[in-house]
């Protein structure tokens, strides 16, 4: 496949995906397939695809639906999980209204109080997430996922085989690949597009039903990058930032835009936006497929997890890949998991590392928009 | 040529003249940073610094450096205020900063910023709380300060200026002597000051720069409760502008 189309265009309708799906969702349903919506990087889609059904991310990045939140939850909480409660309570995420079931996980303490509240009027399954990585967990976790296929096979009345889920794993798997193909355009200094348009890609790309459509969409898109880059089409050679830290998505979009419009450029997102969720691929060729996806999703370096030391490795592997000169640690207000941990990334950011570090400490409310301007161009200016 | 730094804060606006002239001169900031700016730029016309010739290079800081139209280059009141605070300390320093509504610690490490700390979305620990607090005691902030050092502390323990000021209101109901809730304000300030500052590793010289950096009173508290000496500065209010002055100068062309 080759895009005709220009990089804007491409990255605006990609920017565009999620609107776009509204429509797509109702037209899923009206064939009859089952919606499965979730929140979270943990949640293993493999075995929602494997059963033909369209998995969705579920609206959580705006700070609209807050104050109808803050009328059962706790105004100092998580800005994220109010966001999600508020839009499901409104029913003005239509990716909610039309998913027949929501799957979240215990994995902060926040969230799994929320889903009690969410369970009370819509069908809600808690998978229960373990607290570290050990071996126990792992088997707890490989637990739940088949607890959950089983979940599914009895409320759809349909058998979920094992070549099913196997080839899920083979298309998810491909996706992923390209997404990461994709995203290693940004290893190249200076880099050919912003990370505000990489972004649009990766965010977009968890709104598409048909998984297996991103590998074509994509490997055109990087091809069509890097042909413009051997053609000497690129950004200026800029301060090449790392965001860490919280999922980045809709209002807090605004750091993105706060280091790129202040001089520098983001070239890689570690947090659940990015490589988080993408860089790992499931073992396709394990005797066991529930234990290769288990292994997967519990592998991913969240900070609800301890100790958390997956999140350091991949830190520091796209630090020296992607030759980065400065990491901003994006924390959530009332996020305790990855608030506590910003200790620890400074520190080896800091040391180990040897480049500057900073946190920035926010909400879905445009009011801080001066102050991270201020800390952030500042930061790009020490670099 | 004449290099100028002028610094926007949120209640004064800070004006330094380096190169052929040298001067320096604050004017409040009031509710328009375009007014503000057009009054400098008619001041400095007085003072023979014509900012639009070519023989001028303008550096705006401070949060209202955007307004700043005839600015040749915008740079953020963290770097100005280690650029400027470095000069003024002779070399490699910390420095803390109170300004109107931004607290600031700055740590400069081979004449570079290495790291830096705000506060929060907050106005305590800031000059606003002071100013707030003063108003509510009927007195400027230099008075406030020469209560403060004749009064016994009475603790102000609320974080929010909106509640510490509901208790400034109880000990004025209760009849407490005005020093020693001056000197219980003052007293908070420096807490939250203290606390922020505590969060980097601040070497051995740390000056205070910003509105209250004259006072020689405020160092001390602040000297006693860090541990560690803070040193005033009679021109640490110009420090941000200073900095941007003397940035005017060593950057040459690069416009943003």
């Amino acid at each position: 496949m080759e895009l005709i189309k220009d990089l804007p265009e491409v990255f605006e309708e990609f920017a565009e995906q999620r609107q776009k799906s509204f429509l797509a969702v109702k037209e899923l349903k009206e064939k009859g397939v089952p919606v499965v919506g979730s929140y979270c990087t943990y949640f293993p889609k493999e075995i929602a695809m494997a059963m033909g059904a369209g998995c969705v991310s579920l609206c959580s990045t705006s700070d609209e639906t807050i104050p109808e939140a803050e009328k059962d939850l706790p105004k100092n909480l998580c800005p994220l999980i109010k966001s999600s409660y508020g839009f499901a309570k409104t029913d003005k995420c239509p990716f909610f209204y039309f998913s027949d079931v929501v799957v979240g996980e215990t994995t902060c303490d926040g969230k799994k109080k929320m889903y009690e509240y969410m369970s009370e009027f819509k069908d809600v399954f808690v998978m229960e997430l373990p607290n570290s990585q050990r071996e126990p967990g792992l088997q707890l976790w490989k637990g739940e996922i088949i607890r959950f296929k089983e979940y599914l096979e009895q409320k759809f009345g349909v058998t979920i085989t094992e070549e099913q889920i196997r080839e899920a794993v083979k298309t998810e798997n491909k996706a992923r690949q390209s997404l990461k193909k994709l995203y290693e355009v940004m290893k190249h200094d200076p880099a050919p597009i912003k990370g505000q348009d990489l972004f649009k890609v990766l965010y977009g790309s968890t709104f598409k039903f048909d998984r297996s459509l991103i590998p074509g969409e994509v490997d055109a898109l990087t091809a069509k990058i890097e042909k413009e880059y051997a053609e000497g089409k690129m950004e200026e050679k800029k301060p090449r930032i790392l965001i860490t830290g919280c999922p980045i998505g809709g209002a807090t979009e605004k750091v993105i835009r706060a280091v790129e419009d202040n001089g520098g450029i983001v070239v890689t997102f570690e947090n659940c936006s990015g490589a988080k969720s993408i860089d790992k691929m499931v073992d396709e060729d394990a005797e066991d497929i529930y234990d290769a996806i288990a292994r997967r999703y519990l592998s991913i370096g969240c900070s609800v997890m301890t100790p958390n030391p997956n999140r350091l490795e991949l830190l520091g592997r796209l630090i020296d890949e992607y030759q980065v000169d400065g990491v901003v640690d994006m924390i959530l207000q009332a996020c305790h998991t990855y608030n506590v941990e910003t200790n620890t990334i400074r520190k080896f950011v800091t040391g180990e590392k040897g480049i500057p570090y900073i946190s920035v400490e926010t909400d879905y409310s445009q009011a801080d928009i001066g102050q991270l301007n201020t800390r952030l161009a500042a930061f790009v200016e020490m670099l | 040529m004449n290099y100028v730094g002028i610094d926007i804060g949120s209640t004064a606006s800070k004006v330094v003249v380096e190169g052929d002239k040298k001067e320096h001169f604050v004017l409040p900031t009031g509710w328009s940073s375009k007014e503000t700016c057009e009054k400098i730029k008619n001041k400095l016309l007085e003072m023979g610094v014509d900012v639009t010739s070519d023989e001028t290079k303008v550096v705006a800081t401070g949060y209202g450096r955007i307004a700043v139209d005839f600015a040749d280059h915008v740079i953020t009141e963290i770097t100005c205020h280690a650029r400027g605070g470095r000069e003024l300390a002779g070399g490699d320093c910390s420095i803390i900063d109170v300004g109107g509504q931004d607290t600031k610690v700055i740590v400069v490490q081979n004449g570079m910023v290495a790291d830096f700390q705000m506060n929060d979305k907050c106005s305590a620990g800031t000059g606003k709380f002071l100013e707030i607090m003063a108003n509510r005691l009927g007195v400027t902030i230099n008075e406030l300060f020469d209560m403060a050092a004749a009064g016994e502390v009475i603790p102000i323990s609320s974080l929010c200026t909106v509640f510490a000021e509901s208790e400034v209101i109880n000990y004025i109901g209760e009849g407490k002597k005005r020093e020693d809730i001056a000197a219980g304000v003052v007293d908070s300030v420096a807490n939250k000051v203290v606390q922020l500052a505590q969060k980097k590793e601040l070497g051995d010289r740390v000056i205070l720069t910003g509105g209250l950096s004259h006072s020689i009173y405020f160092t001390g508290i602040l000297s006693d409760k860090l541990d560690q000496k803070v040193e005033s500065e009679e021109f640490g209010r110009f420090a941000g502008a200073y900095g941007a002055a003397l940035l005017a100068r060593e950057k040459k062309d690069r416009r943003r």
